[in-house]
């Protein structure tokens, strides 16, 4: 969510081909910045700083101000993430119907908490607001497949089939 | 063609369905009536993107037969081993399963809603044109362009008495009034399909289930506004209702509906999607316009309103997805038809994500002043696992908490206003005796004080502050005083945050407070939690006179800490215990505490 602590940013070389593509492809675009930033994410799956920098010089704007819309939106991340994303709902149906004991059961499985990667880069754990799909409550999202009805039982074979799954 | 032609079997392929199997089902259809040769066409009856088809998704997989001779039935909790009678005794010998048809309840929660807005989500397929053109398509548009003046359309929707569905509820008539009124001739339409209170989700099933008809409706305000640029600002986390309105945009360029000159009509208008980044203080429209300009979504002060000085310094009018939705219906057939619908201060329809702890949860479209009792127990069929309904929280983080004293308010603007909740955007999340008050207020304003954009001093710190008290609360370390801190605070940031989200923010603690102000009291001075939710209150032991000895806690307890035999009480050991509280949500009886 919005105001996440701020991230640490690792130094690193990358490929800006793809960043560069995305910026050509919004530079004459009026509010290009978001789009822009999004294209990078969904290309890199994180904002990396050398990125940050490259937008910074070719739409002219202070890495200040890019920083500063990476960081208000929940939407952005500054660092690499896993290769399973578990997205747990914490909205108000969810919260109603016991969202709070599947995270915790998650943070304990998996031994990190909101917004935390797993050090082997395989998790990637995230409470959000709301799926939009009240009606399955309480409901846990891994990258695009749904689990509704959660419970606590549910979390350990979820961990296990991903578990299982390679990592490429 | 064969005897059979017109045969139809729709699955239900929401998120639901295909949890509950719908794949396998459908699967089994196909393979059944290739190898029985029945001429048949077998389709999604809803899939994943037309969530909220009919919202009785707890009762999947829903399959509808729909044959020349029998008409539409609906069977619900189809598995695959089922697919063979059906299509035996239905299909071939047009006999109906009694068995296994949707029991009363079904044709009850479709029959008691009133679909206007939503009659086409879950009847047409969303990237087809031409199923919207069927549906009269862009006839309002037509109408508006080639028989009325840009101010008799404006005039039309003011005497339909349309407001707002976004949550305020302002007159929409006269808000594009303002907008028209505006000098220049470069002005921008917004639809705002932020949409990021917890427990609702209409606007996302009418982008992904009727992408045309919001197009059709920010045509018609364009016309009447004069405006030649739309943005609709959509969450990126609704990636299918970005992708349907997408393709529905490309549609719509495609065959002139959109761009220069529309159908030779004379009239331009361009619309593009901006995606949101996350941040719900966006659905505030000064917020939601900085955002859209590339920059923090902060709001601004007001004045100057969007209507004089917008999106990059231009008029802008900004509306929601349902209210969009609704327009062509007013044009189409009338003011007056609209305005006999509803209550003499709502007008229409208002869809509501009825949510919690109720039988079937779902999207309802009902006509505004329906009573809130109506909604939840005649519509969507009262309290799940024979509990206690003990409020309605509606609005979202803006609404309040209605209790039982006040559940036959009707669901119009003014009446929800006047119980202490709000219209919002239409969550309705219904709460049971398991859920405890505090905890709820003290949920809504974790989610609050998260997504305060943080530029202004009431919003930022009193909600932490308000917070904080909360948090000490449920914890058992309350003081008496805290609760008129609570209120003073509440009122004070009321009146002094800069937006609509500080100035709803404290509405959870404050309509909690008023009516269940013992909840608080409890927690206060017996440090007990009556509706043993909050964790650090909890004793974590079995009640022997009310444990009816069934042995659900054993079975729902993920770590061993439940000793039960059968024909015993069951023992909570507490060593083992990591207090998740899988086994006070599956005993039914209240035996846990």
């Amino acid at each position: 969510m919005s105001n996440a602590p701020a991230e640490e940013i690792p130094a690193e070389e990358i490929d800006l081909t793809e960043a560069n593509e995305v910026i050509d492809k919004y530079l004459k675009l009026p509010g290009n910045l978001m789009p822009v930033l999004q294209g990078i994410q969904d290309a890199y799956g994180y904002v990396p700083k050398p990125t940050i920098d490259l937008v910074a010089e070719r739409l002219n704007v202070y890495p200040s101000q890019i920083y500063g819309v990476l960081t208000f939106y929940a939407q952005f991340h500054l660092k690499p993430r896993g290769r399973f994303i578990i997205r747990v709902c914490v909205g108000t149906a969810c919260h109603v119907q016991g969202a709070e004991r599947i995270t915790e059961t998650f943070f304990g499985r998996l031994g990190i908490g909101h917004a935390e990667t797993t050090p082997d880069l395989r998790y990637t754990f995230e409470k959000v607001a709301c799926l939009g799909a009240c009606g399955m409550a309480p409901l846990a999202m891994v990258n695009d497949d749904t689990f509704g009805k959660m419970t606590v039982q549910k979390v350990d074979e979820i961990i296990e089939t991903y578990n299982a799954r390679p990592m490429k | 063609m064969s005897d059979n032609a017109g045969i139809k079997i729709l699955i239900c392929q929401g998120t639901g369905g295909i949890s509950a199997g719908a794949k396998q089902v459908e699967a089994e259809f196909t393979r059944l009536i290739a190898e029985k040769g029945i001429v048949a066409q077998v389709g999604k009856r809803c899939d994943v993107v037309k969530t909220g088809c009919r919202g009785l998704c707890a009762n999947d997989v829903l399959v509808d037969v729909i044959t020349p001779e029998l008409g539409r039935v609906t069977y619900d909790f189809v598995v695959p081993e089922d697919v063979a009678a059906i299509l035996d005794q239905h299909i071939v010998n047009n006999e109906v399963i009694e068995k296994k048809k949707a029991k009363a309840y079904y044709n009850t929660f479709v029959d008691q809603q009133m679909r206007v807005v939503m009659t086409g989500c879950g009847q047409i397929d969303p990237e087809r044109i031409d199923a919207f053109l069927e549906e009269d398509g862009f006839k309002a548009i037509e109408k508006c362009v080639k028989e009325m003046k840009p101010s008799e359309v404006i005039d039309e929707v003011k005497k339909s008495g349309l407001r707002g569905r976004g949550g305020g509820g302002f007159p929409t008539g006269m808000k594009w009034s303002f907008c028209a009124a505006s000098p220049g001739n470069h002005k921008y339409l917004i639809c705002n399909a932020d949409e990021g209170d917890p427990g609702a989700f209409m606007d996302r099933s009418i982008l992904e289930g009727d992408p045309y008809c919001v197009i059709e409706g920010m045509m018609i305000a364009a016309y009447a506004i004069g405006c030649d640029a739309g943005y609709v600002y959509v969450r990126a986390e609704y990636p299918l209702a970005i992708d349907r309105l997408q393709k529905a945009l490309d549609t719509c360029y495609e065959k002139g509906y959109l761009g220069k000159n529309i159908q030779g009509w004379g009239f331009d208008f361009d619309m593009r999607i901006k995606k949101g980044a996350g941040a719900f203080v966006c659905g505030e429209e000064t917020a939601l316009m900085a955002s859209i300009e590339g920059e923090r979504g902060m709001p601004r002060p007001r004045p100057p309103f969007p209507a004089v000085k917008g999106l990059w310094g231009f008029p802008t009018n900004i509306n929601n997805v349902e209210t969009f939705a609704n327009v062509r219906h007013i044009i189409n057939k009338g003011a007056d038809w609209y305005a006999s619908l509803g209550t003499d201060t709502t007008k229409g329809t208002k869809i509501f994500a009825v949510t919690g702890k109720v039988k079937h949860t779902g999207l309802v479209e009902v006509p505004a002043g329906m009573s809130v009792r109506d909604v939840i127990y005649s519509v969507c069929g009262g309290i799940a696992n024979n509990r206690k309904f003990k409020a309605v929280q509606a609005g979202g983080p803006s609404g309040g908490c209605i209790p039982a004293e006040v559940l036959d308010t009707p669901v119009d603007y003014d009446s929800l206003i006047k119980a202490g909740a709000m219209m919002g955007s239409g969550g309705l999340v219904v709460m049971d005796e398991t859920t405890c008050m505090v905890d709820v207020a003290r949920f809504f304003l974790t989610f609050t004080k998260m997504e305060s954009c943080g530029k202004c001093v009431p919003c930022r710190i009193g909600l932490k502050a308000m917070l904080d008290i909360l948090e000490r609360i449920t914890e058992g370390r309350g003081e008496m005083a805290d609760i008129d801190t609570l209120l003073e605070m509440g009122a004070t940031i009321k009146k002094a945050s800069l937006c609509g989200l500080g100035q709803t923010a404290p509405n959870p603690i404050l309509s909690t407070v008023k009516y269940f102000r013992h909840e608080y009291e409890a927690h206060i001075q017996d440090k007990r939690c009556p509706s043993n939710s909050c964790k650090e209150l909890l004793l974590w032991q079995v009640v022997p006179e009310k444990c009816v000895k069934c042995g659900a806690c054993l079975r729902a307890c993920p770590s061993n800490a439940i000793k039960w035999e059968k024909g015993e009480v069951a023992e909570l050991i507490k060593e083992n215990c990591t207090k998740c509280k899988s086994c006070y949500d599956a005993c039914r009886f209240m035996a846990i505490e």
